[in-house]
C-alpha cells in the first residue's frame, strides 16, 4: 500500500465512525493572522506544557513530607543536618538523579517566563483592545489564568521547603491568620494546627500538581476554543475589515511555524536551564521558623504584593478585644482585590462609557485608544513602583541607598507617578495621532533639500502610499456620548450623579486629533 | 461641494510578492538544504545530551561570566537546548521559504443567532420551565432549594478535620517563669558574662526533650538576646526591670508577618526584620520606628538564677507574633 492510501484508509476509518472529515476540511484552513505580538499568548501555552512535562518529571523523586529526616545525600554542606523529606528530595532531584537539577531550572525558568508572557500577552490585548465585544468572556478566563499563575507559582517555589521558601509560607500564614473573625481558624484548617506543622506541603502538593493544573487544563481549553471559534483578531491594514479575517492556513503554514515555535520556545528554555542557575535551594539551608536569609525575595510575578505590603503604613485597630490589622489587610487582600475585579470588569466598563456596544475585530493601534493606553499605563507603573519597593533590600545593598530612602520613595510614588504616567501617555498618544495626521497631509520627509530662487532651503515631502494612508486614518473617531441632564420632555433623568460620571469620562475618552479624511487630500490638491 | 466626509478609501489587499524559492528553483533547493542543514544540527544536540548523560558528575568546567560549571549538567542542558531550538529553527525556515505564503481571507459571521431563532430559544425555554411546573408548584420550588441549600452543608461539615480549633493556642510559648534560656543552636544553658556587650543571641526555652524539638513550637518561642551597657537603654522602670545587667530578650518572631527579625545594627541600636524591613529600636523596648509593623516585639522578662544562668522570671505577657482576631491587647 502507498503511503497516500495507507493515510486514506484510516481518515476513512475514523470518519465513518465520527463524520470528522467535514469538520477537518474546514479547520484545516483556519486563517490565523500573522503578527509577532500573537505570539505572546502562544509562549505562555508552550511554558505551560514544559511545565507540565518537567514537573511530572519532577513528581518521579519529589517526596511531599514534613517528616522530619537526616540528610545522608551528596551534597556535603548539609551532611546530617536535620531537615524534611521534601527538601531532601529536593536536594536529591538537584545532586544525585541525572539531568534532576537541569530539569528543575527548567520547571523554574518556565515557570517564570509563563507568567511573563501571560503578563506580556494580556498587555498586548488590553492596549490594542483585543478584550472588546465579543471577547470580554475570554478576557475574564484570562485574569482566572493569571491569578492563578500566580497561586501556582507559589505553592510551587514553596514545596522544597528551604528556608527562603518557608519564609513566604509564613507570610501567607500570616496574611490568612489577619483576616477578620475566621482568620485563626482558617490557618488552623489550612495548616493541620500550628504554623508550619507537618500538613502544609502534603497538602499545597495535592494542589500544585493535581488541582490547579487541572483548573489551568479546563480554563485554556475554553480559552482556545473560544478563540477558535470567535476567529483571531487583527490588525487594521488594506483589506482588513470587521467582516473578514486575513491571514495563514492552519495547514501547512500556520502548522509548522506555531508547532516550530514551541520548540523554539522549549529549547529556550532548557538553554536557561543549562547555563543559568536559579533557586539554589542547597545554599538556602532547610527551613526552621526561628532564622531567615537576608535579602529574602519571592519570584518577580508575587515581587509587587511584597512591595505593597512593604510600604503599608503601620496600623492596627485595637477594639472590644480584638485586633484588625490593616497593615496586612489593605496591602495583602483589599488591594490586590480591587485591581483584580477592575480588571476582570474593563471590557464593560469601557463599553459602557463610550456606549458602544458592537462587535469589534479590528485591534485598535494603541495611540488611537489615549485613554485606554494612559489607563494601562498607569496601572503598569503602579506596580513597578511596588514592584521596586518589593526589592528595596536588594536595591539598597547593589546601589549603596538607604531602605528607609526607597521605602519613602517608593510610598509617595506610588500615589504621584500613576497619574503622571496617565498624563504623560496620554499626551503621547495624541502627539503621536498628530504625527500621523501630518504624515497623511504632508507626506514623507525624504531627506532632500532643495534652495529656493529666492534662497530659503525646503525639504522635498513625498507623498505615502495609498495603503499607509488608508492605515493610518482607517480607525473611529466616536464623538462622546450625548447624556444631557434633561430628557426631551425638560424632565431630569434619574441617576444624575452616574450620568455626569459617565458624560465625562465619555468626553475624555473621545478627545482625539482629527485623522485626515479625503476631503482634506482634495483640499490640499487645489493649493 | 458635499459636506459629507469622505474616508480615505481603502486599496485593498496588497498584491502578493514572490519570494525567490517561489521563482528560482535553486533558491528552492538552497533552502531545502538550510532546513536540512538545521535538523541535522538538532541531531547533533541530541548526540551531545546522550554523550554528556555518561560525564561523570564531578567534573567541572569553567566558563567564563558563568564561573565553574558541572559538565554532566552542562552538557545535558546544552545537548537538550540544541535538539530543541534547531528542530523549531528548521520547521520555522521551511514555513517561510518553502510553504505559502499567499495571504488568505475568510469571511466571519456576526455572532448574534437570526431573530426567529432567538425567539424559538426562548419558547422553548419557557415551555421547558411551565412544563416542570417550578413557577405554580411553589411547594417543591422550597423544598428544593433547602435541600440543595443543606446538602452544601456536608462538604463543609466532612472538612473539619482538616486541622484542630486554634483555642488559645496563638497566645501561648513554651516560656513559663523559671525557663532556663539555652542557645540555638547547641541546647547549652547560658551566663549573663558569656554575652559581650554588642552580641546578639538566638535563645529557645529549655525543654525535657530537645532532640524532638517542633517547629510549630520555635515558631512562638524563638527569642533574641542582646546586649547592652545598661546606661545605654531608654526604658520605663518596668521594662528596665525586665533585663538583666544590660542583657534584653525580645521575641524574635516579627509582630508584623513573624519573619524572624534576625537583622541587629550594633551601631545604631537597631533591629530589621529582612521580610518587610520593619525596623525596632531595641533601646527602647523594640519600638517600631520605621517599616509596616504595627507593635513593638514582646519582650520577655528575665533574670539570672543562683548559679547565674539566665532564666525567664515571667511567660510573655501578650501574644508573640503576628496578629489575629482574637488578640487583646495593644
Amino acid at each position: 500500500m502507498t503511503t497516500e492510501a495507507r493515510l486514506g484508509s484510516v481518515a476513512n476509518f475514523v470518519d465513518e465512525r465520527t463524520g470528522g472529515a467535514a469538520w477537518m476540511k474546514k479547520n484545516l484552513q483556519k486563517v490565523f493572522p500573522d503578527h509577532w505580538s500573537f505570539l505572546l499568548g502562544e509562549v505562555a501555552l508552550y511554558s505551560f506544557v514544559i511545565l507540565l512535562l518537567s514537573g511530572t518529571f519532577l513528581t518521579f523523586w519529589f517526596d511531599p513530607s514534613q517528616r522530619e529526616v537526616i540528610y545522608e545525600g551528596s551534597y556535603e554542606p548539609l551532611e546530617g543536618i536535620k531537615m524534611s523529606a521534601a527538601y531532601a528530595s529536593a536536594l536529591h532531584i538537584s545532586f544525585e538523579v541525572r539531568g534532576g537539577l537541569l530539569m528543575r531550572q527548567i520547571h523554574h525558568w518556565a515557570a517564570l517566563i509563563f507568567m511573563a508572557a501571560i503578563v506580556a500577552h494580556m498587555m498586548r490585548v488590553f492596549f490594542t483592545g483585543a478584550f472588546r465585544k465579543p471577547r470580554e468572556g475570554n478576557w475574564i478566563i484570562g485574569i482566572g489564568l493569571l491569578t492563578l499563575g500566580i497561586v501556582e507559582g507559589f505553592l510551587g517555589y514553596s514545596l522544597p521547603d528551604d528556608l527562603l521558601s518557608g519564609t513566604g509560607v509564613r507570610i501567607a500564614e500570616a496574611i490568612i491568620q489577619a483576616l477578620p473573625v475566621v482568620g485563626s481558624y482558617l490557618a488552623y484548617f489550612a495548616f493541620g494546627g500550628a504554623f508550619p506543622g507537618e500538613a502544609f506541603i502534603p497538602r499545597i502538593y495535592v494542589v500544585h500538581v493535581l488541582l490547579l493544573p487541572g483548573a489551568f487544563l479546563a480554563l485554556i481549553t475554553a480559552h482556545l476554543m473560544l478563540v477558535w471559534y470567535q476567529k483571531h483578531t487583527q490588525f487594521p491594514g488594506p483589506g482588513r475589515t470587521e467582516k473578514n479575517v486575513v491571514g495563514y492556513p492552519l495547514m501547512p503554514t500556520y502548522m509548522a511555524k506555531a508547532g516550530g515555535f514551541f520548540f523554539i520556545v522549549f529549547g529556550v528554555t532548557a538553554f536557561l536551564g543549562a547555563v543559568a542557575s536559579i533557586n539554589p535551594i542547597w545554599l538556602y539551608g532547610p527551613y526552621t521558623p526561628g532564622q531567615i536569609s537576608a535579602g529574602s525575595q519571592p519570584d518577580w510575578y508575587m515581587g509587587w504584593l511584597d512591595g505593597l505590603v512593604r510600604m503599608a503604613p503601620p496600623i492596627e485597630t485595637h477594639a472590644f478585644g480584638h485586633t484588625i490589622s490593616w497593615n496586612i489587610l489593605v496591602p495583602g487582600l483589599i488591594i490586590p482585590g480591587i485591581l483584580f475585579t477592575g480588571m476582570a470588569l474593563y471590557p464593560f466598563i469601557e463599553s459602557w462609557i463610550t456606549g458602544d456596544k458592537r462587535e469589534h475585530h479590528l485591534l485598535d493601534r494603541p495611540r488611537n485608544a489615549p485613554n485606554r493606553t494612559a489607563l494601562g499605563a498607569m496601572s503598569l507603573t503602579f506596580v513597578l513602583v511596588t514592584l521596586i519597593n518589593g526589592g528595596n533590600d536588594i536595591i539598597a545593598t547593589h546601589f549603596d541607598l538607604s531602605i528607609n530612602q526607597i521605602m519613602w520613595g517608593t510610598r509617595i510614588g506610588v500615589f504621584v507617578l500613576p497619574p503622571l504616567a496617565f498624563v504623560v501617555t496620554k499626551r503621547l498618544c495624541l502627539s503621536l495621532q498628530r504625527a500621523d495626521r501630518e504624515l497623511v497631509l504632508h507626506g514623507r520627509e525624504t531627506g532632500t533639500l532643495i534652495r529656493l530662487p529666492h534662497g530659503e532651503f525646503v525639504e522635498v515631502h513625498e507623498p505615502i502610499s495609498p495603503e499607509k494612508a488608508y492605515f493610518l486614518t482607517s480607525h473611529e473617531q466616536a464623538p462622546a456620548l450625548e447624556l444631557p441632564e434633561v430628557d426631551g420632555r425638560g424632565v431630569k433623568r434619574a441617576h444624575v450623579l452616574r450620568n455626569k460620571l459617565r458624560a465625562r469620562m465619555s468626553v475624555a475618552n473621545a478627545e482625539a486629533v482629527p485623522k485626515i479624511t479625503a476631503n482634506d487630500l482634495k483640499e490640499i490638491e487645489h493649493h | 461641494m458635499s459636506n459629507e466626509i469622505e474616508a480615505i478609501k481603502d486599496p485593498g489587499l496588497p498584491a502578493h510578492v514572490h519570494r525567490k524559492t517561489d521563482t528560482d528553483p535553486a533558491a528552492a533547493n538552497r533552502a531545502e538544504r538550510q532546513v536540512a542543514i538545521l535538523f541535522g544540527v538538532s541531531a547533533l544536540g541530541t548526540v551531545l545530551l546522550i554523550a554528556s548523560y555518561f560525564i561523570p558528575d564531578d567534573i567541572f568546567i569553567f566558563i567564563p561570566i558563568m564561573g565553574n560549571q558541572n559538565a554532566h549538567q552542562l552538557g545535558l542542558g546544552l545537548g537538550m537546548a540544541i535538539s530543541l531550538f534547531f528542530i523549531g529553527l528548521g520547521a520555522i525556515h521551511w514555513a517561510k521559504t518553502l510553504m505559502p505564503d499567499t495571504e488568505v481571507v475568510a469571511q466571519r459571521h456576526e455572532f448574534r443567532s437570526p431573530d426567529s431563532d432567538r425567539k424559538e430559544f426562548v419558547e422553548a425555554v419557557k415551555s421547558g420551565a411551565a412544563a416542570s411546573g417550578l413557577g405554580r408548584r411553589s411547594l417543591i420550588k422550597r423544598s428544593l432549594g433547602a435541600a440543595l441549600g443543606l446538602s452544601a452543608l456536608s462538604p463543609l461539615l466532612l472538612l473539619r478535620d482538616l486541622g484542630p480549633l486554634p483555642g488559645k493556642e496563638l497566645e501561648k510559648t513554651t516560656w513559663k517563669s523559671g525557663t532556663y534560656l539555652v542557645t540555638d543552636p547547641g541546647n547549652r544553658r547560658i551566663k549573663a558574662s558569656d554575652l559581650e556587650v554588642g552580641a546578639v543571641a538566638q535563645v529557645l526555652p529549655e525543654i525535657a526533650d530537645p532532640e524532638h524539638r517542633k517547629l510549630s513550637d520555635i515558631a512562638k518561642d524563638a527569642v533574641l538576646l542582646i546586649r547592652l551597657r545598661p546606661q545605654e537603654f531608654n526604658l520605663e522602670a518596668d521594662r528596665l526591670a525586665m533585663t538583666h545587667d544590660g542583657i534584653i530578650a525580645f521575641s524574635k518572631i516579627c509582630s508584623h508577618m513573624g519573619c524572624a527579625v534576625a537583622l541587629y545594627e550594633q551601631q545604631t541600636k537597631h533591629l530589621l526584620c529582612p521580610c518587610h524591613q520593619s525596623t525596632f529600636d531595641v533601646s527602647r523596648a523594640a519600638k517600631v520606628i520605621f517599616g509596616p509593623s504595627a507593635r513593638p516585639l514582646p519582650q520577655l522578662d528575665i533574670t539570672i538564677d543562683q548559679e547565674g544562668y539566665l532564666v525567664a522570671r515571667q511567660p510573655f505577657s501578650e501574644p508573640v507574633g503576628p496578629s489575629f482576631w482574637e488578640r487583646n491587647s495593644q
